[in-house]
């Protein structure tokens, strides 16, 4: 008897907001500075002290909570998460815990439970031991992280897969970027995600026991710790054992999980209402604003691109960088009747892989504007250069930035247009090569590409594609 | 009523070292304050709304603008062993 398992993982996502002070106090938030230059008495949590919550950080959380479709809650409570641990010097995190202020959200196929606001911590390096957390015997504290403001997205368990918790999390990513109250850079720590991980029999309802997949900071990680976990725990039930809850830690570089917490301790947080603050009730106008503030987002400009012709993926590519999006609908705008769907091939295709091969050159900093490659698809279309022609003009704008009328005049790619011309080479190409042209009269077709590429090479690619085959079929009697 | 491992339970979550007789003591204690607090659940709340907070108050915010933070000296100045600029502190792992 053998039972099909399956996947069920949900996400813990935390969002760094880009506010310019802490989520309680007025002290600069600030990435790679010196250690401890950005604290006060509040986020050292000196005795008598009040939090008091960042105006900003509540409208940034409130369009989070828009744009993943959330329900924006009327009251939100603030509550004391108690942990002791140096990087948290109250002793507890103040965080939202049973009036959060967003809640039943969905974006793309996923659900999302709630979103809260909270408070970061502050930054622990562990020295001796190699630096390892364990075997480590002492922790340098820096408090200029701590207090910085986060929301926290918690998913409903409707993932199923490592490579889809990828491509979610990317359209979240590129979500909350369009929204500008975060950097999410998940290498400098401003987006960040754990994983909850179970297996269950396919069709079952039931939640199995899981594990936390802790801070990874990339998602290709991501997808590799979590795929060798659901190998993992459906191992462990294969050979007749048990799921441990635990909390792990999975090594990119050995692909290897470790365990880090012992489970006795975890999960005992003692919550209860922070005594300190009052609740936040925002205004139906705050309410409203942050709504109708929100700019076309990822998931509905690929919705609208495909809609017009553009192919998912492409329309996925474009959607998740508003400069490729901008990008792509300058060169709608410029080249008049432009197709969509070969427009967005050539932004996210060719350009694109011109950029890379190219010093992996930035869009921004590209030589070629959306006019010049609206100028250059529009040849292509009108047959006035072939494809491959296309291409390699493509590659000298990029370098030199030149016009495209001026790249195929100077190396002569005008395609033939002259049909009485490519007749006369297409005859030469088969008397030139009977071999091939026997083959193709003898019914086999596929030999047809030899003729083709005499003539393109006797033409140096300037010939449309299309034509030759007709030209040739035409005289060898298909 | 609270039992002896709870007590003993708490102490480890915050990190408390307790003898035996201030175990026995905060039992006892700790059991009369919950026993407080039980009281409250006499009172019937049908229909009330959860209070979140005593004070007449909402909304108390302030704007994103940056306040002078401390000399690091100065927030250095308490600590029992600053190294680097940083709180050294004993490894939370060491004494678990």
């Amino acid at each position: 008897m053998s039972t099909e398992y399956e996947a069920v993982i949900g996400l813990e996502i935390h969002v760094q907001l880009s506010t310019r002070t802490k989520m309680f106090c007025g002290c600069e938030l600030s990435f790679g500075d010196e250690p401890n230059v950005h604290t006060c008495p509040v986020c050292l949590a000196l005795p008598g002290v009040l939090p008091v919550p960042n105006e900003k950080a509540v409208q940034y959380a409130l369009q989070i909570g828009a744009a993943l479709g959330c329900e924006l809650s009327p009251v939100s409570t603030f509550d004391r998460k108690n942990y002791f641990y140096p990087d948290n010097p109250k002793a507890y995190q103040i965080t939202q815990a049973t009036y959060p202020f967003a809640v039943n959200g969905r974006l793309g196929e996923v659900r999302i439970h709630h979103a809260h606001l909270e408070e970061d911590a502050a930054k622990t390096i562990h020295t001796g031991g190699g630096g390892r957390i364990s075997g480590s015997d002492a922790s340098e504290v820096d408090f200029n992280r701590g207090g910085t403001p986060l929301v926290e997205i918690v998913t409903e368990p409707d993932l199923r897969s490592g490579a889809q918790v990828r491509e979610w999390g990317q359209l979240l990513r590129a979500t909350i970027r369009q929204l500008g109250v975060s950097d999410v850079n998940m290498e400098e720590g401003s987006l960040r995600c754990d994983a909850n991980i179970s297996v269950r029999p396919v069709g079952s309802d039931e939640l199995g026991t899981k594990t936390e997949l802790k801070n990874m900071n990339s998602f290709r990680f991501i997808e590799r710790g979590i795929e060798a976990e659901v190998t993992r725990q459906k191992e462990v039930i294969a050979a007749g054992g048990e799921v441990e809850q635990e909390t792990l830690h999975f090594d990119p570089s050995t692909g290897e999980l470790h365990s880090l917490r012992s489970k006795e301790e975890a999960h005992d947080y003692r919550y209860l209402p922070e005594p300190d603050l009052v609740p936040v009730v925002p205004s139906p106008e705050t309410l409203e604003m942050a709504k109708s503030s929100l700019p076309e987002l990822p998931a509905a400009r690929a919705r609208r691109y495909e809609e017009i012709g553009v192919s998912g993926q492409a329309a996925l590519l474009l959607s998740f960088e508003v400069e490729w999006a901008e990008y792509f609908e300058g060169v709608l705008e410029a080249g008049t009747g432009i197709d969509p769907r070969v427009a967005a091939n050539w932004v996210t295709g060719e350009l694109a892989a011109e950029l890379r091969r190219q010093d992996d050159r930035p869009l921004a900093e590209s030589k070629v504007g959306p006019a010049a490659l609206a100028t250059l698809i529009n040849m292509v279309a009108e047959k006035k250069i072939s494809h491959g022609s296309g291409k390699s003009v493509l590659e000298e704008m990029v370098s030199s930035g030149a016009e495209p009328e001026s790249v195929v005049a100077e190396q002569g790619l005008e395609q033939i247009s002259d049909s009485g011309e490519l007749e006369r080479i297409v005859i030469q190409a088969i008397e030139d090569n009977p071999k091939p042209a026997e083959q193709v009269r003898s019914g086999n077709e596929k030999a047809i590409g030899a003729l083709v590429g005499a003539v393109m090479k006797a033409t140096q690619g300037r010939a449309d594609g299309g034509e030759v085959n007709r030209l040739l079929r035409q005289h060898l009697g298909l | 009523m609270i039992e002896r491992e709870q007590v003993l339970h708490v102490a480890r979550l915050s990190r408390l070292r307790l003898s035996d007789e201030e175990v026995d003591t905060l039992t006892g204690e700790l059991s009369s304050v919950l026993d407080h607090v039980d009281k409250l659940a006499e009172v019937d709340i049908e229909g009330v709304e959860p209070t979140s907070h005593v004070l007449p108050l909402e909304n108390v915010l302030r704007t994103d603008e940056p306040r002078p933070s401390l000399e690091r000296e100065v927030a250095l100045s308490q600590a029992p062993d600053p190294h680097d600029g940083a709180f050294r502190v004993p490894s939370p792992q060491a004494e678990a």
